[in-house]
């Protein structure tokens, strides 16, 4: 294994210093480094992460190979500075078996980009109807902690209060995907001023509010660790800050778009910008960011959603939901938070890394920059500028919303266990 | 005939959003010059000879593509129909196919018809032609909305003239009407009043960002507008409780003849079809001296000549 140095680079802490890789880890953390090393990296004008971790992230492998690889998709986290990532369980066939996690952790580990977690579903097909075999997924060598029908809400009240009690026993949490079905029913778009113009069913609001105040009250009741997925609305913050101050055991992600895009985007038709849950109103993003500073929302999670060309170049009603995100998180993210000054690189790395692989219980990830930890690093420039341009992103699907538009910073170099998978700026090849 | 274009219309049409005040004027007053020819002994104009227009219909509506088919003919241009219903959303030839396929075959104007709202939208993405939007999904039928317009102005304003003063109720399922967004948008574009009657469930969450006034009370509203127009009620929306029944929906929101009574002299009746006799609107009313519904048919015809003569007279020059 080879060695590096990576000088003149800031911790979140704003010292400045070198790290000294070797070993799979940290093996110096100070202004001077005492050792030698093979490969020297400049790290000028550069901010240390640990490796971000994200706990929402769609591969699509197995099934839609023609959307995103867990190969393609690990090298898309690589190049947006994540160590980890959660695969979300809505594949074809449904990871709802120790057969089909064991598989996509495995070809994580074969790709090599970053650590592979899978996510289990609660039901069967993610039908919502009899319960998966939660502890043949947890007890497998892939070793599953997190339990999410993502795409599909666990509606049923009965079910969810299994599903959080069941889990229990192996440290389990339910991520729910907070979408009442009844109240949007062919949903399209975010039900407000815009859907109204636009002719465009509604997704309301109080359709995710609804069931995120069902479920507090459940996790309350047995004790419960819930985790909500993609919060999309200032009412949900709202109930989330309730929950917290009563103490029951929740925690809550906000995915980037979420943070910097609203529904009047819509007017354009274009499929890019339809998304579940849909994009909300300007009030709803500043709601989502205080939540996001002051804690109430606890992390950032991409819900990386590649989708083909095909199932985007069409009717706004018949396009796939969904949009890619792995790529440009950091970037959205400092420009949302941290050029507002709503949040501090420190902060960052709490809500991208260290928070995100707590709640997932991901061993060897997330873990605060120091000699003896694993180096699992990011060196990200906030200085650099660029425009997103779609046909440049690396996952397999293009689909991004944010093509077109500025966004800071730039991730320079990325070390996986050790291993650079990505240095001045270029993938490395593996 | 003489027709002096002082007013650039947008390249498409495919919402009252996309015009400004005098382009719609433009419009309606072009309608009244071309209404002549429909009067004339030989019903045509050469002015769109050598173009094809293509009538895309995703859905069937024979009234609006005959109406468009005539008026395409009676300016002497090229037509082929085009119904691709069924091959909707996800199923069959892509809408982008669809619009490249009908671009290679040289189509200087797309008329599309469309069960998803925004269909046009797109669709003017894909293709170097004209787009007009005869109606997408719940979004807008600006075509339609023109000859409402036009229609109300033959009676209460005159060539020219907008219908600034004039208070106009739309009564009926306006959450899911593209006629009642595009007549929103067109009526205060000209400077009349609207107000929507429906019960709350018909109406959609965020209308108090429209320049509208919304009712719950019909038989308060009648005495006081100049037209009422009448939405065709889908009786499928009863099953989704919109509203407990049929029957209920006509007591409380249909036009009969005691609420006719309710009318001013000369106020107008209109309903852009196909109605329901007997559920948003009676026999006595449809067919009533203030009914209008028939002249709207007519009409529909000049409006939509000029709405081509306009987007596609225009371009001529380009490869003639």
């Amino acid at each position: 294994m080879s060695t590096y140095l990576i000088k003149d680079v800031e911790l979140v802490s704003g010292e400045k210093v070198e790290i000294g890789i070797a070993d799979g880890v940290i093996m110096e953390l100070s202004n001077k480094a005492s050792q030698s090393y093979e490969n020297i990296l400049d790290g000028s004008g550069c901010i240390a992460l640990p490796g971000l971790v994200d706990l929402h992230t769609h591969l699509r492998e197995p099934g839609r190979e023609d959307a995103e690889t867990v190969l393609t998709g690990t090298r898309a986290a690589a190049r947006g500075g994540y160590t980890a990532v959660f695969a979300m369980a809505n594949t074809d066939p449904v990871a709802d078996t120790a057969g089909v996690v064991e598989q996509v952790v495995r070809l994580g580990k074969e790709a090599g980009w970053c650590q592979v977690f899978a996510v289990g579903a609660v039901t069967k097909d993610l039908a919502g109807e009899s319960m998966a075999e939660l502890g043949a997924m947890a007890h497998s060598a892939a070793q599953v902690r997190v339990f999410s029908d993502d795409g599909k809400c666990v509606s049923d009240s009965q079910m969810m209060r299994r599903a959080l009690e069941y889990v229990r026993q192996f440290d389990g949490v339910v991520a729910q995907h907070a979408q009442d079905p009844k109240l949007t029913v062919n949903a399209q778009m975010n039900e407000g001023t815009v859907s109204a113009r636009l002719g465009l069913r509604g997704w309301p609001a109080v359709a995710e509010e609804a069931i995120i105040a069902r479920d507090v009250l459940l996790a309350s009741h047995v004790k419960s660790r819930l985790h909500i997925c993609h919060v999309s609305t200032a009412g949900s913050v709202d109930i989330i800050r309730w929950a917290k101050s009563r103490g029951i055991d929740v925690t809550a992600e906000v995915t980037p778009h979420h943070l910097l895009l609203s529904d009047d985007l819509v007017e354009s038709y274009d499929p890019k910008f339809k998304v579940n849950p849909p994009l909300r109103s300007s009030e709803d993003i500043a709601a989502l960011r205080m939540g996001l500073a002051d804690g109430t929302i606890d992390i950032v999670a991409t819900d990386h959603a590649p989708h083909p060309a095909e199932d985007k170049e069409c009717e706004w009603a018949g396009a796939a939901n969904g949009m890619i995100g792995l790529e440009t998180a950091l970037s959205v993210v400092q420009k949302t938070m941290v050029d507002t000054g709503l949040l501090t690189w420190s902060q960052v790395a709490d809500r991208m890394s260290i928070t995100p692989a707590k709640i997932g219980r991901a061993i060897g990830q997330g873990i605060a920059l120091a000699v003896g930890a694993p180096a699992n690093i990011t060196i990200y420039d906030p200085s650099k500028n660029k425009v997103v341009v779609a046909q440049e992103q690396i996952s397999k699907s293009k689909n991004t919303p944010f093509e077109g538009i500025d966004l800071p910073g730039q991730v320079r170099h990325v070390f996986f266990q050790g291993n650079p998978t990505m240095i001045s700026t270029e993938m490395v090849a593996r | 005939m003489s027709l002096e274009v002082v007013t650039e219309l947008p390249r498409h049409l495919l919402s009252i959003g996309d015009l400004n005040h005098d382009q719609a004027l433009l419009i309606l007053d072009t309608a009244e010059e071309l209404a002549k020819i429909s009067d004339a002994p030989i019903k045509k104009l050469p002015t769109l000879r050598g173009r094809t227009i293509v009538n895309l219909f995703y859905e069937d509506s024979t009234r609006t593509r005959i109406s468009f088919e005539a008026a395409a003919k009676r300016l002497s241009a090229d037509v082929i129909n085009f119904s691709a219903k069924g091959s909707s959303v996800s199923k069959g030839e892509s809408l982008k196919d669809t619009a490249l396929t009908l671009q290679a075959m040289g189509a200087d104007a797309v008329v599309l018809r469309h069960p998803e709202s925004g269909a046009a939208n797109r669709l003017a993405g894909w293709t170097n032609g004209v787009v007009i939007n005869a109606g997408d999904g719940t979004h807008e039928h600006p075509t339609q909305a023109l000859l409402d317009a036009f229609t109300i102005r033959r009676h209460l304003g005159s060539v020219g003239s907008d219908l600034k003063g004039k208070h106009i109720s739309i009564v009926g399922d306006v959450l899911h009407s593209r006629v009642a967004r595009s007549n929103v948008l067109l009526l205060n574009l000209l400077g009349a009043k609207v107000t929507l009657v429906a019960p709350p469930t018909l109406i959609p969450v965020g209308v108090e960002s429209w320049p509208v006034e919304v009712s719950y009370a019909i038989d308060e509203v009648l005495p006081e507008v100049d037209a009422v127009m009448m939405l065709r009620v889908q009786s499928e929306r009863m099953q989704n409780s919109f509203f407990p029944s049929t029957r209920e929906y006509s007591r409380l929101f249909g036009l009969n003849l005691d609420r006719m009574n309710l009318l001013q002299k000369g106020a107008l009746i209109l309903h852009p079809g196909p109605m329901n006799r007997g559920l948003e609107i009676s026999a006595e009313c449809a067919d009533g001296v203030q009914s209008v519904i028939l002249e709207q048919v007519a009409n529909g015809v000049s409006v939509r000549m000029a709405v081509l003569y306009l987007l596609l007279g225009g371009n001529i020059g380009v490869g003639s």
